[in-house]
């Protein structure tokens, strides 16, 4: 391992927390094998922006500028292109001689990982929530929906890495970062790599998504009925939290597919995780038993949740939400 | 219209996992095997295209004699062959998986070519797009809508917060999540149709891995939680424990 390529992903040209988790694995995993890392972007983002960057380690940032790139598609309303991006951080590694790419395990990631990986004939090991530094440098990754980790090595010169969100510390390492502008027509990409394109992103508006939330307090169908999901949302907006969901309340139509934590659907790992109402089942832990700290409310004392949870309170959702709400709502005063 | 579905066996998810004497795989005995949930988002989406446009779903899977069973699964739904590439061990990895059926697609040379968003075993979501890199393909992971027209497709993708809108044209690689369609429950009239349809064993074209499981451990247990039992009076306790001792608000 002698050089390492972070992918420093921007959402509408702004950094946010997996940039700075990735960076901030980059440089350790630099720091505990000898090897050197860069940092590369793909985006508009302003000086400002990159500088957030240096403050948790990027000494050099190379930076693609997104629109630039999108002019080699030709086509019109285009917002990216998976495989555009995919093909220009491939030929760039590939130029330049990177043995391990590192990406962000978000859903951009996932989709733009396993083509860099083929196209710059490298091993994959996704969804990585440990590295191992010691002598060859291995991962740790949950399968089998968590229910077990699994230490992952590879036997190739080259490796394509992805990280879980919100697992990997970013930590301040204040530098000045010395960044430089790639030009979309160096890196090679042709307009035959525009394989796909986005052509609009819709976002469910203003509400916080359980898979970037850093609180997230869930619902399940010991609420009863859509409407008590008030109660959910009242001590979501009392602690700035996100609202999930059991898969038994969003099959029945009361909270929609997004907000479902668990197999099917996000998998979530918070620093605090909220159960209300929620049994448990194994695949509901699958999305979140990688949490901090887990909160059970359950009126069932053998509710399986509770063995997970850090803290929990065996009673009625109907009379702890509404005192749990109040008592946070004091704190904010 | 040539549709491939590819398709692998897993553990149910309910399997309680326990580690088998080698140390890198589970331990098999008493395990119920099935079709890997999404994967019948896949083949439910092959069959309506089917059922659509006409022609052919090839139900795809690498893996041991086992596996046939989730071959056996899509031809009750729907599909019309089956081929599987024979492993000895279900000791695999993303590489050599998406590799020969990267192999395997080129010779059936399909429209589309359809998987689930991720393995519940392995919990990857790799082989889709690799796959489709492979074969120099597009391809759209976590789908949750796709519409076709002639040769061009319009696809919903499901990410943080939304979806993405995205633009492909044929043949096109597609990764299917919850919310593309409601799998079908096979009729016994399609159950008895599948038991004449054959599968067809292939040898791997590469038998080749680039990751290795070198160990596996069962996540460390939480330590017993503090559990309070009076309800609503709990509460001003909970909130000084999450602020003091757990300092998260
Ligand atoms: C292939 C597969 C995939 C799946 N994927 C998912 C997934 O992604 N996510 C998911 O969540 N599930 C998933 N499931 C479903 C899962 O097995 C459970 O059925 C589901 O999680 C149960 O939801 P629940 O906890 O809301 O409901 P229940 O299991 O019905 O639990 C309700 C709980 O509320 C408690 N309760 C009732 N009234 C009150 C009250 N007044 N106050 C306090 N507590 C109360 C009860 O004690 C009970 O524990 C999947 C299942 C399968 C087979
Ligand atoms: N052994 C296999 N044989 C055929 N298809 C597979 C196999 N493993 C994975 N797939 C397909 O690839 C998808 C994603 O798997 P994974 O990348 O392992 O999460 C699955 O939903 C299947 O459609």
């Amino acid at each position: 391992m002698k050089k390492i390529l972070v992918i420093a992903e921007a959402k509408d040209n702004i950094y946010k927390s997996p940039a700075f988790e990735i960076t901030s694995s980059g440089k350790h995993i630099a720091n505990a094998m000898g090897a050197e890392f860069d940092v590369m972007t793909i985006s508009d983002a302003s000086a400002e922006q990159l500088n957030n960057l240096g403050k948790y380690g990027a000494k050099k940032i190379f930076q693609l500028s997104l629109a630039e790139l999108n002019t080699l598609s030709g086509i019109d309303g285009i917002i990216y292109s998976h495989s555009a991006i995919s093909a220009a951080i491939s030929n760039f590694a590939n130029t330049n001689s990177y043995d391990l790419i590192l990406i962000s395990g978000t859903s951009f990631g996932k989709e733009i990982a396993p083509q860099i990986a083929v196209r710059t004939n490298s091993a994959i090991i996704t969804d990585c929530t440990g590295i191992n530094t010691d002598g060859k440098l291995s991962f740790k990754r949950p399968s089998f929906a968590g229910k077990c980790n699994t230490i992952v090595n590879y036997n190739t010169e080259k490796l394509v890495v992805t990280l879980r969100p919100n697992v990997f510390k970013a930590e301040i390492s204040e530098v000045s970062p010395e960044i430089q502008k790639l030009s979309a027509d160096s890196l090679n990409v042709q307009k035959t790599d525009f394989r796909t394109y986005v052509s609009e992103v819709a976002v469910s508006t203003g509400k916080l998504d359980v898979a970037e939330a850093d609180i997230i307090v869930s619902g399940g169908r010991g609420l009863k009925n859509p409407e008590s999901f008030k109660l959910v949302e009242d001590l979501a907006g009392a602690l700035g939290a996100a609202i999930g969901a059991s898969r038994a309340v969003v099959d029945a139509g009361w909270r929609p597919h997004g907000e479902q934590v668990g197999q099917t659907g996000k998998t979530v790992s918070p620093s605090l995780y909220i159960a209300c109402g929620i049994s448990g089942a194994i695949q509901h832990l699958a999305g979140m038993s990688s949490s901090k700290f887990i909160v059970a409310i359950n009126k069932d004392k053998d509710a399986p949740i509770f063995q997970i949870a850090d803290y929990g309170i065996v009673g009625d959702v109907f009379e702890i939400l509404p005192a749990l709400t109040e008592e946070i709502k004091k704190l904010k005063v | 219209m040539k549709i491939v579905v590819c398709v692998s066996l897993v553990p149910d998810s309910t399997t309680k996992i326990k580690i088998g004497s080698t140390g890198k795989s589970i331990d098999e005995t008493g395990v119920t095997f099935i079709i890997n949930p999404y994967d019948e988002f896949a083949v439910e989406e092959a069959v309506q295209l089917k059922e659509k446009n006409g022609g052919e779903v090839y139900a795809l899977s690498v893996g041991t004699d086992k596996s046939k069973e989730a071959i056996k699964k899509a031809f009750q739904m729907g599909a019309d062959k089956g081929i599987l590439l024979k492993t000895d061990t279900m000791d695999i990895d993303p590489y050599l998986v998406a590799k020969n059926l990267s192999e395997e697609i080129k010779l059936i040379n399909p429209d589309i070519i359809l998987f689930g968003k991720q393995s519940i075993d392995y919990d990857g979501s790799v082989v889709p797009n690799m796959t489709a890199e492979f074969l120099g393909l597009p391809s759209v992971n976590v789908v949750t809508k796709l519409d076709i027209n002639g040769s061009e497709a319009v696809l919903e993708r499901e990410i943080e917060g939304g979806k993405e809108i995205i633009k492909a044209s044929l043949p096109l690689v597609v990764g299917t999540q919850k919310g593309l369609n409601n799998p079908r429950y096979p009729n016994l009239k399609s159950i008895m149709a599948s038991k004449s349809k054959p599968i067809e064993e292939k040898p791997l074209y590469t038998a080749d891995k680039m990751t290795e499981v070198s160990g596996m451990t069962l996540p460390e247990s939480k330590g017993q939680g503090k559990i309070f039992t009076d309800g609503a009076a709990n509460v001003p306790e909970l909130v000084r424990l999450l602020r003091e001792e757990a300092k998260i608000i």
